[in-house]
Formats: C-alpha cells, structure tokens, sequence
C-alpha cells in the first residue's frame, strides 16, 4: 500500500486535535485532517473522546461556591449597600 | 485581618494607585501599563461602542459595555443581592484560581479574592466601562494579589510558567504508534477504545476530570479551566495570563491532552 504524501498519520491528527477544535487549521490541514477522520474509526473516538472530555470539563463550572464563602461575600455587600452614598 | 475584611481600612479600593507595584503579568516579561491606575481593564480588548450612545456617561472615554452589562452594573449599583450572587457564583472561583498564580497559599489566595471583592464594590460607581466588567474585576484581583505577594515577600516563581509550553511533549505515548519500519509508521499500534456513555455521563467523569486538573502544571491548569470550566474566550485568557496566543493554545493542548490519557487510564483501569 502506498502512502499518499499529504496523508496525516494518526500520530499528527492527535497533535493536531486542539488546533481542529479551535479552528485555527489553515483550510489545506484541515481538509486533510477531515479525510484522514473520515477512513480511520480510531482518530473519529479519539476525537470523541476529546469532545467528552470538554463537556464533562465545562458540567465543573456549574458547581456552586461554599456557602461559607456566599454568606461572607453577601455580608460583604450588605455592609457596602449599607454604607454607600459616602463612598462615591 | 485583611485590610478590607470590614469594608474598612483603606480610603481607595484596591484598583487605585495607592501601594500597588506596578508588574507584569503572572507570567514574567509581560509589562503592562493598566495595573496601575484604575485598571479599567487588563489588557482585555472590545471595540468601544458608538460614542453617539444615549447611554454613555458624558465624561471621559466611552463605555464599551454590552447592553446587558450596563444593566448588571445599574443592579450592581443599586444594591440587588440577586445580581451580586449571581455575579459571585460566576466568577469567584476563576478569581481564586487566577490569585492563586501570585501567592504561594490557599489562604492567601482566599484573603486575596475577599479584598478583590472588597475593591470591586467600592470601585462600583467610578467604573467607568472602559473595559467590560470582568476585566475591570479581574484586574482588581491581579493588583491585589501582587500586592500581597509583595507585601509578605513570597511571591510564587511564575516565570517559568510559559515555558511550560515548550518541551517537546507528545499528546499521546509515542509506543501507541506504528514505528518508522511499519508500512503504516505513525498509526495507531493501539488504538483508542471508546467509553461507555453510561460512565461518561456519570459523575465519576467530573471527578477523573478534577483529579486529571489537579495533577497538572499549573499554567496547562490555569489556561484549561479558565478556557473549559469558566468558558473564557481565548483573548481573554492570553490578555489576563500575558502570553501569545499560539502559547495559550500550546498550553491548552497539552492540557487537554492529559486530561483526556488520565481519564482513558482511570476508564480501562476499572474495566479491568
């Protein structure tokens, strides 16, 4: 079997992952990129698993803050609202 | 206790002038000039709006604030709790991590973002919407942070932090590729396997995802969950951080990167 020279390895698609996503491919790469994805099943769930990764990163953002640290802040605003006028 | 622990002690918020160094970046080499004033702003870039705008204060450059962020101030301004926590819940945590690239402990990360807090309230009615509200609060929080890194002379060594990004790193094992001798050189010799979307799904992700977090370098941690946990744009985290755009995406990279391999790791060591 003869390799095409523009054809990415899996090796180069793995490095080139972010890049894809944030889409800073130049057009040529990232056509390239698309055609090697789409003949080779184990890049499309490495791809995947990136995309999971992120979705699953981002479920961390909707944690909440301590109520410890709410009430503190809170308190904080309160004696700010309370004090306001002179602070201008 | 901290300066501003009462809403005392200082007679200007945190963003003026007064005893706060001007410094780079947490990432030395990167000098920018808008920590030392009012900081409306870290570098952080928005067109401003038409200056024909009714909306616009009548003094000093025009407001590059959203329509929707003029309303957070105005309830900032008016003393609506709901506004405040909302905006509490969607940045304290971004402001702790950001703190914590300047000082060496948790807790002085903690009394950090507590002045910060402290800074941005008082600040509230001289902001003047130069730069949106969270570049003006997250400048507050870096002067802060330098403050107190000067102030108890232990400032974390940071500047090898955007070297972070140059070792030649691979995102992958290069054992899980075909060598050179193979007719397909550079394919997966083992390939990766996928997850179940039950586990994927699961909370045991989110917490592989934390552990994977936790064990990296702190400007791949940094850069990642300000880029995918805080959903910050990439702008904003190469203005905040002080490094190119090509470094932050390097960095974002290896991060993810490793995150991903940690949790294939976890996923086929439970397998087993």
């Amino acid at each position: 079997m003869i390799r095409l020279p523009l054809d990415l390895g899996c090796r180069d698609v793995v490095e080139l992952v972010t890049d894809y996503l944030e889409g800073r491919l130049p057009a040529d790469e990232r056509t390239r990129f698309e055609l090697h994805l789409g003949y080779c099943d184990s890049c499309r769930i490495y791809l995947r698993q990136m995309r999971q990764v992120l979705s699953a990163t981002g479920r961390l953002g909707e944690e909440s803050i301590s109520p410890e640290a709410r009430e503190a802040l809170l308190r904080a605003f309160r004696s700010w609202k309370a004090g306001q006028g002179g602070g201008q | 206790m901290t300066p501003g622990g009462e809403l005392g002690g200082r007679a200007h918020g945190p963003a003026t002038a007064s005893g706060y160094a001007p410094a780079g970046g947490p990432f030395e080499g990167t000098t920018r000039g808008a920590c030392t004033d009012t900081s409306e702003g870290y570098g952080f870039t928005r067109p401003a709006r038409c200056a024909t705008d009714p909306n616009l204060p009548a003094t000093g450059e025009p407001s590059v604030l959203l329509p929707a962020e003029e309303a957070e101030l105005a309830a900032l301004r008016a003393g609506d709790e709901q506004a405040f926590l909302a905006l509490v819940q969607q940045h304290q945590r971004a402001m702790l991590r950001v703190a914590s690239l300047y000082v060496s402990s948790k807790a002085s990360a903690e009394e950090v973002v507590q002045e910060a807090w402290v800074g941005v309230l008082r600040g509230l009615h001289r902001f003047e919407g130069r730069s949106s509200l969270k570049a003006w609060m997250f400048g507050i929080v870096a002067n802060c942070a330098r403050a107190l890194a000067a102030r108890d002379a232990r400032s974390v060594p940071l500047s090898s932090l955007a070297a972070e990004g140059d070792e030649d790193e691979p995102s992958v094992s290069p054992d899980r590729f075909l060598g050179e001798a193979h007719r397909w050189a550079g394919h997966w010799a083992a390939p990766p396997h996928a997850w179940p979307d039950a586990r994927v799904e699961s909370r045991e992700m989110v917490t592989l995802i934390q552990e994977a977090l936790a064990a990296l370098p702190e400007a791949q941690r940094t850069v990642m969950t300000l880029r995918d946990v805080d959903g910050w744009d990439s702008d904003d985290v190469c203005s905040l951080l002080g490094i190119t755009e090509v470094n932050q995406r390097v960095l974002l990279h290896r991060a993810r990167s490793r995150v991903r391999s940690y949790v294939e790791q976890q996923l086929a060591r439970e397998d087993a």
